[in-house]
């Protein structure tokens, strides 16, 4: 008999969530070929993470920001309200490219949603940006430097009634929010409930109701492109994500500037409001993987980089809740895949703290003979293909580039063929340069 | 012996600052030596970022330090009294980018070393640049950008200046998180810095500044 979930070791939970991923229920392949292609993609990813046996070759990542959309001539703006140009655009750079893993095509995601949301934290194509360029971030204050109290008393609480209102211009009435633990005995119960007979919160819940039902449209659509995708022999390698905790407050809650200015001004409510999120960041991450049958969650690095901290730094306010976050992971069986981006040459020897085999980084501008020799000893290191490269230099450049990646990380195993930065522009020359070179010369003999 | 302002500012001892600028102000001292002090204590932030001995953490924390400074000083200023500057930046994130730490912390660092920086900000139109040249007779224009789409929004920018006439009159510098040589190359600025430190070694090339 199949062995308990909780019984399970987190070596057996991985195992057990890899074979999901590699034979996926529910999934009719398109032909015999199709899922033999899937199988052998998908395994050869595998290998290389788990690091216990060399894969057949260096298996080959291409992660774009909003390169599919260009390459195949619509607008990011298009890709946002027409989930149908953008699905087929996603579906022509998978097929063209034939990576052996892939984003998925949701990372352009619902321009539709965002607006009956008014999303603040974002501006995006036609609103804030123009047309033709990806959405951007616009960081700011969304929790004030004397709100952390309310966060690490009751994080939930503070998300409705503080921060939601902040970044949504639909829900700004939900401040009126009751806080749903004072909800407790038939006395004054229905008090409670006085703000949902109020016109602005009306007109809050209709706006809701109407994004979801966009949500649901967008989600659908990408639930579509996805299983067609593994139907034709693709791999998806991303089940969710989650975040390290002072980049939820670095990116999410303070702001870059608000939150390095508290390491000074209050470094103990940062450290314990980072310690209330690990154990969130942790559900939110397993949460996924587990509903899905994914192992992957992706989890983009930020304000942790090289030069963002030093290094006492890094070790007081970032690597402990990120280490956590990770390895509660690593328990459930999931992966984690931090994307770090930007420099992390400084970090290597401090993250390389870490069980053989249980992690993916993706690296950005990473010394990758170091990174190989650090932490790449107990993880698989992807990347860091340049992306000015891939769009601004010659073929023969990619070429030389992608041998050197090979030469200096291949050995061995551990490693993935990729770009090291999320991309708009390249020359599709250039990436078919990138992966064709790899698939001849990345075979391990 | 009296408190050295301009060390603790450069040591970001952010309570014990503000108390000797308040007793300063208290007894009537003259605004624009506390502002001369604070100004070269930032310049000593500045230079430990340069040796690696601080990080954007302190940079920022320094400015926060230097804006309640600022407000301190602020109403007893009768006016006058400029301080020196070594040279003229135009600086700006290109169009359609709308990223601000980068260039932030390359604004802050010209501006501990002297130079008068006009700000455009971000998501700056072509015309944006070349008005500005004009206007201020910059000799370094400095554009930031942290997406790839910044690669052609520098280029339309350097081709206007070019356009404008004014090609000759300026160096132009390029910088952000995928900016290489051949970013440099493709757009026609004359070159890039990888770090802050070397937006700033450029300037002060060009400027012949020491």
């Amino acid at each position: 008999m199949e062995k308990k979930w909780e019984e399970m070791t987190s070596d057996e939970r991985q195992e057990a969530l890899f074979q999901k991923w590699i034979s996926p229920e529910g999934v009719t392949f398109a032909s015999p070929e199709a899922e033999k292609s899937y199988k052998e993609k998908a395994t050869r990813i595998k290998d290389a993470i788990q690091m216990k046996k060399q894969p057949d070759r260096v298996p080959i990542f291409v992660l774009p920001s909003f390169y599919p959309v260009y390459y195949s001539g619509i607008t990011p703006q298009d890709a946002m309200y027409d989930y149908d140009k953008n699905n087929a655009a996603f579906k022509k750079f998978v097929i063209d490219f034939a990576p052996d893993g892939n984003l998925g095509a949701a990372v352009p995601g619902p321009g539709k949603f965002f607006e009956i949301m008014d999303y603040k934290l974002y501006s995006w194509p036609g609103h804030g940006v123009s047309p033709n360029v990806s959405y951007q971030a616009n960081e700011g204050e969304y929790m004030m430097a004397d709100e952390y109290d309310d966060l690490i008393e009751d994080p939930s609480n503070f998300f409705y009634k503080t921060y939601l209102p902040r970044v949504f211009g639909a829900l700004e009435f939900w401040q009126q929010l009751p806080t749903v633990t004072g909800i407790v005995e038939m006395y004054g119960v229905a008090g409670n409930f006085v703000p949902f007979g109020l016109p602005p919160m009306q007109a809050a819940l209709k706006a809701l109701m109407q994004a979801g039902e966009e949500a649901l449209k967008w989600g659908g659509a990408m639930g579509a492109w996805g299983g067609e995708m593994m139907a034709a022999g693709y791999p998806t390698i991303v089940a969710g994500f989650t975040k390290a905790p002072f980049d939820v407050i670095g990116d999410t809650l303070r702001g870059t500037r608000g939150l390095m200015v508290d390491m000074y001004r209050q470094p103990d409510k940062v450290i314990k409001a980072m310690d209330v999120l690990t154990p969130i960041m942790i559900k939110m991450g397993v949460g996924a993987a587990l509903s899905s049958g994914n192992p992957f969650i992706f989890m983009p690095l930020h304000k942790g980089a090289d030069g963002f901290l030093n290094e006492e730094q890094y070790k007081k306010f970032y690597w402990p809740t990120f280490k956590k976050v990770m390895m509660g992971l690593i328990e459930q069986g999931v992966v984690p895949f931090p994307a770090a981006e930007g420099g992390y040459n400084t970090r290597l020897e401090i993250v390389r703290d870490l069980p053989k085999g249980k992690t993916l980084w993706l690296c950005d501008k990473m010394d990758m003979a170091k990174a190989k020799k650090t932490l790449g000893q107990v993880a698989c290191i992807a990347g860091n293909m340049s992306s000015a490269l891939l769009n601004l230099g010659t073929k023969q450049q990619v070429i030389d580039s992608t041998k050197k990646l090979l030469d200096d990380c291949a050995k061995g195993g551990g490693y993935i063929m990729s770009n090291g930065s999320f991309f708009d522009e390249a020359q599709a020359e250039n990436v078919h340069a990138m992966v064709d070179f790899t698939r001849e010369y990345g075979v391990y003999k | 012996m009296a408190k050295d302002l301009v060390n603790l500012l450069a040591d970001l001892k952010e309570d014990e600052v503000i108390a000797i600028v308040r007793e300063r102000l208290g007894k009537n001292e003259d605004p624009m030596k506390i502002l001369n002090e604070a100004s070269r204590g930032m310049e000593i932030v500045g230079k430990r970022f340069a040796d690696s001995r601080y990080f954007i953490p302190d940079l920022v924390y320094s400015g926060e330090i230097l804006k309640r400074i600022n407000e301190l000083v602020k109403p007893k200023l009768t006016g006058g009294g400029e301080v020196k500057k070594v040279g003229k930046v135009i600086i700006g994130t290109v169009a359609g980018d709308i990223h601000d730490i980068g260039k932030d912390i390359v604004v802050f660092m010209l501006d501990v070393s002297g130079f008068e920086v006009n700000d455009l900000g971000i998501d700056v139109p072509v015309q944006k640049f070349v008005d500005a040249i004009k206007e201020t007779d910059a000799p370094i224009v400095g554009m930031s950008g942290f997406l790839t789409l910044a690669f052609d929004s520098m280029k339309q920018t350097v081709d206007a200046i070019k356009e404008a006439g004014l090609r000759e009159k300026v160096k132009v510098m390029i910088g952000g998180g995928q900016i290489t040589d051949e970013v440099v190359k493709y757009t026609g600025a004359d070159a890039f810095g990888k770090d802050a430190m070397a937006g700033v070694a450029l300037a002060r090339k060009w400027t012949g500044t020491k």
